[in-house]
């Protein structure tokens, strides 16, 4: 007998490549396959809260969108709850939480229709701050990205996360600024004001 | 009280963002560390999906985009395998997403030129939900190697992309499958930016006779590791709960 902990290695992960679309949203591929494809309604009908609409672009290292770039996001109701069992309180009927948005493939601009999140449980007794927690995944990307969106119109100065960054200037790279009717979140993969980005 | 986090990732088994005879990758990763954040309910949390979602042939790529009566061309397989958790416990239940080229290693993608010809039977993609057991499988037809502007003379591997989700947001993952024996797996570029060869071999789906159906379908066997997590002491128990 050992006792030595016997444990799996992950899966390790490799680049989605130019053609993610195929598997995630082939409506964007160019072809109708599935009944429904999944994450285009995070909110559902029912939410309730403030309607909002996202947009962004992401950019590479030399300042060019990203034109194939899917992101996925994951966030609490308007009562910070999140659509899943380990979250305390329910959620309103056909809200998941839960998005998939593609860039243009011309201009690499995005955008997503949802509902502001509300505050939800840090660790410690603390409390997070709204946000939208978000994934990326691209050719030339061999692990997806993890950062998360927070909104400039809340009050962001004791999120717990926020402040973990050490550097203070670089929080601002997580915020998404009021534009007109929406918000407005840009990331830089790499570069000028580097997008922060999270090893969960 | 703490959540129960998921063991940190491995990330020098996973590519490093920067590889440089992947070229795509050197505009793409970020140069600053990512900054390490202790879970919260917003990782250990995540979509869950059900047979509401998705239809029974949706795993079925000989037949999800084929015309009544027809099939794609090429090497008719089945992909078959367990999705686990690194505590190897089954992960039940979950979404599997795969997505591939056809037997001429040509996507049905408007951004794909490659010469090789569309199937008019095989659309190349396919879901479904893991069983009690973390069990999955698809039936689909063995993809073509494909060229691919990186070097001037690059080919990728026949190769199946796979997307899965676990039940939190920290265990989402997206890779690549590859066949055993396939000689391109050494040269590929972007195989080659996992360092470690063992990590590599995990990518590789092994010829399985046994679940293969004579006379009409050859059986590779792919299993999968998502993220594990602490004891289960205090699961259910967050934070400011
Ligand atoms: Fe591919």
């Amino acid at each position: 007998m050992s006792n030595t902990p016997k444990y799996l290695k992950e899966t390790p992960s490799q680049t989605a490549g130019p053609y993610v679309h195929i598997g995630l949203a082939p409506g964007a591929a160019g072809f109708e396959i599935y009944r429904e494809e999944l994450g285009r309604d995070i909110a559902g009908p029912n939410a309730e809260g403030a309607r909002i609409r996202v947009e962004g672009i992401v950019l590479d290292g030399t300042g060019a969108p990203v034109k194939d770039v899917l992101i996925e996001a994951w966030q609490a109701n308007s009562k910070g709850v999140y659509a899943h069992e380990e979250s305390a309180g329910e959620v309103e009927e056909g809200f998941r939480g839960w998005g998939r948005v593609i860039s243009d493939f011309e201009t690499g601009e995005w955008g997503f229709d949802t509902v502001k999140p509300g505050p939800t449980p840090g660790r410690n007794g603390t409390t997070q701050a709204p946000h939208i927690t978000l994934w990326i995944v691209a050719r030339g990307i061999n692990l997806g990205l993890n950062t998360r969106l927070y909104f400039e119109d809340e009050d962001n100065g004791s999120d717990p996360v926020l402040n973990t960054i050490e550097w203070e200037h670089r929080r601002q790279t997580l915020i998404a600024r009021r534009e007109g009717g929406s918000y407005r979140f840009d990331i830089r993969l790499q570069g000028e004001n580097e997008t922060v980005f999270f090893d969960i | 009280m703490t959540p129960a986090e998921f063991y940190q990732r491995d990330r020098r088994w996973h590519p490093p963002a920067l590889a440089r005879d992947y070229k795509t990758s050197l505009t793409r990763s970020p140069q600053y560390a990512a900054i390490s954040l202790e879970n919260t309910v917003s990782e250990i949390t995540g979509p869950r999906f059900g047979h509401g979602d998705i239809d029974p042939l949706d795993n079925d790529l000989l037949s999800n985009f084929a015309q009544p009566g027809e099939s794609p061309i090429g090497e008719r397989i089945i992909v078959h395998g367990r999705v686990l958790d690194e505590n190897a416990r089954p992960v039940p239940n979950t979404l599997v997403e795969i997505w591939q080229a056809n037997a001429s290693g040509r996507y049905r993608h408007k951004k794909d030129t490659y010469l090789g010809a569309i199937d008019p039977n095989f659309g190349g993609c396919g879901r479904t939900l893991t069983d009690a057991e973390g069990y999955y499988y698809f039936r689909t037809v063995k993809p073509g190697a494909y060229p691919w502007r990186n070097w001037v003379n690059d080919w990728r591997p026949a190769h199946i992309h796979l997307s899965l989700f676990g039940s939190a947001f920290a265990q989402r993952l997206i890779t690549q499958l590859y066949f055993e024996g396939d000689p391109l797996i050494a040269t590929c570029p972007i195989v080659n930016t996992i360092p470690d060869a063992q990590a590599i071999d995990r990518l590789t789906a092994k010829l399985d006779m046994n679940a293969t159906i004579p006379l009409d379908t050859i059986a590779y066997r792919f299993d999968i590791v998502l993220r594990g997590r602490r004891s289960t002491l205090f699961e259910n128990r967050l934070e400011g709960n």
